[in-house]
């Protein structure tokens, strides 16, 4: 007790040998490790920014865009021009639905006519094009004759086309004259706006979207199941054999792994055409006549069957990872209990491999739904997924905006399986091999 | 798992058709990839056997596709082989310069994954790591998200800054593609660290570089090289993103492969499937030694 009086701060804080508080240094200890650990990280997340972030937020931007009708970008002097002032104006000042009256209309002729100066009809022809077919040509064709129209504008205009009259147009130019837009979603929702503005479907034979992203999950649960059909025994068979031989196996799960998927492809084609090898064997085995050849690849069927093959591994990793563990001995007590084989079998094996199921069947889902090079490849019309729908539009049609929309809506649907496949199965423990 | 011997006859008859089962599987699995070798040396532009081939009739194979990977693109391909006309194949063989595209490409994204993507897993595998958890969903989400999806926000942003149709464009695509399985492999290698090693050398004098170089490195080697290999491979595979932001000139072997099988499939792409299966064959055996040395390394159980 009097050795304790002698010791000066007793009863303040702790200190560390240059006199700072423990605590304190302590924690700024703490916070040099933290910044430490996080420089470490700090230049791939950047770079990751960049090339990944970016051009993700670049594409959800596009797809509100609607500029093609708002503004045109000179090349030469990278300056945005605005384009139909006037009739934005007008729309902007009566409700939707309005007649267009003569201003209308004058307003309209002194935007073509502005539009073909700066050589931008066309753009605006195309952008109603998307909600009105055969337009395009009708923007360009009158933006020639518009520097000589005289008024009464309507008249002239409709001396021109008849089309002008047309309410569709006219809506559709009005829902063009906002800069930014949902109706992009709403097209890839099979949905559009009439004359008034409402929203409403579009007719049967046009709605495609609706329908694909209902294949795309269809087909995607499909060759889940199939993977889990394939993959399951073949798992089972690799945990409980000893090592030495299931390493061995392991090769022909993982050698399909290492093999570029294009080379995949190309085998499923070089063996399914019409007058490949299965559909020989099967001529020559008289399963099939000659004639009867199966169509095998260009289609669903070559779709499911190639993305099968091409996924599997991706469902057998899981599955052996959760099935090597498991101890034998508890099937081994469920049998001595007298369970019948296929009892222990339900009741005790398969409980304790729910976790790999879960696991591989949300990674191979997860990477269905966005497929694109097989599909694109054998598919033929009717194994296409959404994904190519998007490529489709990116490339051949050119309506960024809506590709953007539909490869957003894709997006959304991917994080939300992947925010699912954190939380049940947790990235940590996604292994390659 | 042996066949016990109290096992009904029911069960001995399931236990056999269980293998048969998992034999179809694997052959299954396997097939497709080998079926391209034997075809690849058809003398006949046919995708099937002929009769010659299954007669094992020497007449029946050639390399002719073979060749024509190398002559497909040269100037003159008819003349005699000598130097020249090597030089004129290595210059304008169209596959041959794919392959040097697909080459540089892959080295220079390989090389950037590597490094950016050990350096990140380092610092994910550290206790004090704030954010660990969204930082590597969110370094992890471009092996995630639909290639097109990233192909396609790469044509706009690359359009809009400039890098489109240009290598660099392509190779710090391909690198983000590939840095997932650096993370993944190198942070597996880095879960079994034992940690002590480095207080050790720290407690010997090491300074951190020191310590880092001559301990932490050898031990996670196996890890990086591995992702390396999964980052080169995934570079040399990849055809959505060249498609839609590389120019018309900068073909690679799986852009050609693409074009050729959309537009007329030539038995010339199964002589360049071979040779791709070959190089995934030496792939994965480079990997799984590499593995298996590594779980010696670190004693954990021999595969």
């Amino acid at each position: 007790m009097s050795d304790a009086s002698t010791v000066p701060d007793q009863t303040g804080p702790l200190k560390t040998a240059d006199g700072k508080p423990l605590k304190s240094a302590l924690a700024a200890a703490q916070a040099h490790r933290t910044r430490r650990a996080f420089y470490l990280v700090a230049p791939l997340l950047f770079f990751v920014l960049i090339t990944f972030l970016l051009p993700i937020g670049q594409m959800l931007t596009m797809s509100v865009n609607n500029s093609s009708f708002y503004s045109w970008l000179d090349r030469d002097t990278g300056e945005k021009i605005p384009l139909m002032v006037e009739l934005r104006e007008w729309f902007d000042e009566t409700p939707a639905g309005t007649e267009p009256d003569e201003a209308a209309y004058a307003a309209l002729v002194s935007g073509l006519v502005h539009a073909r100066d700066v050589k931008a009809a066309g753009q605006i022809g195309t952008r109603i094009n998307y909600d009105v077919s055969r337009t395009r040509s009708l923007f360009t064709k009158t933006a020639r004759k518009a520097p000589k129209m005289e008024p009464p504008y309507k008249e002239a205009l409709l001396d021109a086309d008849e089309d002008w009259a047309n309410p569709r147009l006219w809506g559709a130019m009005r829902n063009a004259s906002k800069a930014f837009t949902i109706d992009f979603y709403l097209s890839a929702l099979d949905r559009t706006r009439d004359d008034q503005g409402n929203i409403v479907k579009i007719d049967e034979e046009r709605a495609v979207y609706l329908l694909l992203f209902k294949r795309t999950l269809i087909m995607s649960a499909l060759i889940t199941f199939m993977t889990l059909l394939l993959g399951f025994p073949i798992a089972h068979l690799l945990a409980i054999l000893p090592l030495r031989h299931s390493n061995l196996l392991m090769i022909f799960v993982l050698l399909p792994f290492w093999t570029s998927l294009l080379v995949r492809t190309t085998s499923w084609i070089v063996l399914l055409q019409s007058q490949g090898v299965v559909n020989d064997l099967w001529v020559s085995l008289g399963i099939i006549s000659d004639e009867g050849r199966l169509q095998m690849i260009y289609n669903q069927t070559g779709t499911i069957i190639a993305m099968t093959h091409i996924l599997l591994p991706f469902m057998v990793l899981p599955l052996y990872s959760v099935m090597r563990p498991i101890d034998p001995s508890y099937v081994r007590a469920a049998r001595s209990l007298g369970a019948t084989s296929w009892t222990a079998f339900r009741r005790i094996y398969l409980p304790q491999t729910i976790p790999g199921i879960g696991a591989g069947g949300l990674l191979v889902f997860i990477l269905s739904v966005g497929y694109y090079i097989t599909p694109a490849l054998v598919g033929g019309s009717t194994g296409q997924l959404i994904s190519n729908l998007i490529a489709f539009h990116m490339q051949n049609s050119l309506n960024w905006s809506l590709a953007a929309a539909l490869a957003s809506l894709l997006l959304f649907c991917v994080l939300l399986l992947y925010w699912l496949y954190d939380r049940l199965v947790g990235i940590d423990n996604l292994k390659l091999g | 798992m042996a066949l016990p011997i109290y096992a009904t006859p029911l069960e001995r008859i399931w236990y056999y058709t269980f293998r048969v089962i998992c034999a179809l599987i694997f052959l299954f699995l396997i097939a497709p990839i080998l079926i391209v070798i034997p075809l690849s040396f058809n003398a006949e532009p046919y995708f099937t056997f002929t009769e010659k081939m299954l007669a094992l009739d020497p007449t029946g194979y050639s390399t002719r596709w073979y060749d024509l990977l190398l002559t497909f693109g040269m100037a003159q391909p008819d003349v005699v082989r000598d130097s020249s006309w090597w030089a004129d194949a290595w210059a304008n063989s169209a596959w041959i310069n794919a392959a040097k595209n697909s080459v540089i490409i892959g080295f220079f994204s390989t090389l950037l994954a590597t490094f950016l993507g050990t350096l990140a897993a380092l610092g994910l595998s550290r206790p004090e790591m704030p954010f660990r958890r969204v930082i590597m969903a969110v370094l992890i989400s471009p092996m995630i998200v639909p290639i097109i999806i990233t192909a396609t926000g790469l044509f706009f942003f690359y359009s809009a800054t400039g890098l489109a149709n240009s290598y660099i464009g392509i190779i710090m695509a391909h690198a983000t593609l590939g840095i997932p399985f650096v993370i993944i492999t190198v942070t597996a290698t880095l879960v079994g660290f034992d940690q002590t090693l480095t207080q050790a050398a720290a407690s010997l004098g090491a300074n951190p570089t020191t310590t880092f170089f001559r301990i932490t490195m050898p031990l996670i080697l196996p890890g990086v090289i591995s992702g390396a290999l999964f980052a080169f491979v995934t570079s040399f595979d990849e055809v959505v993103v060249v498609l839609f932001v590389a120019a018309h000139d900068q073909q690679t072997i799986p852009r050609q492969m693409w074009n050729g099988i959309r537009e007329q499939i030539s038995p010339a792409i199964l002589s360049v499937a071979t040779i791709l299966v070959i190089v995934s064959i030496a792939l994965l055996t480079t990997v799984e030694l590499l593995r298996r040395r590594s779980e010696r390394m670190r004693g954990l159980t021999p595969g």
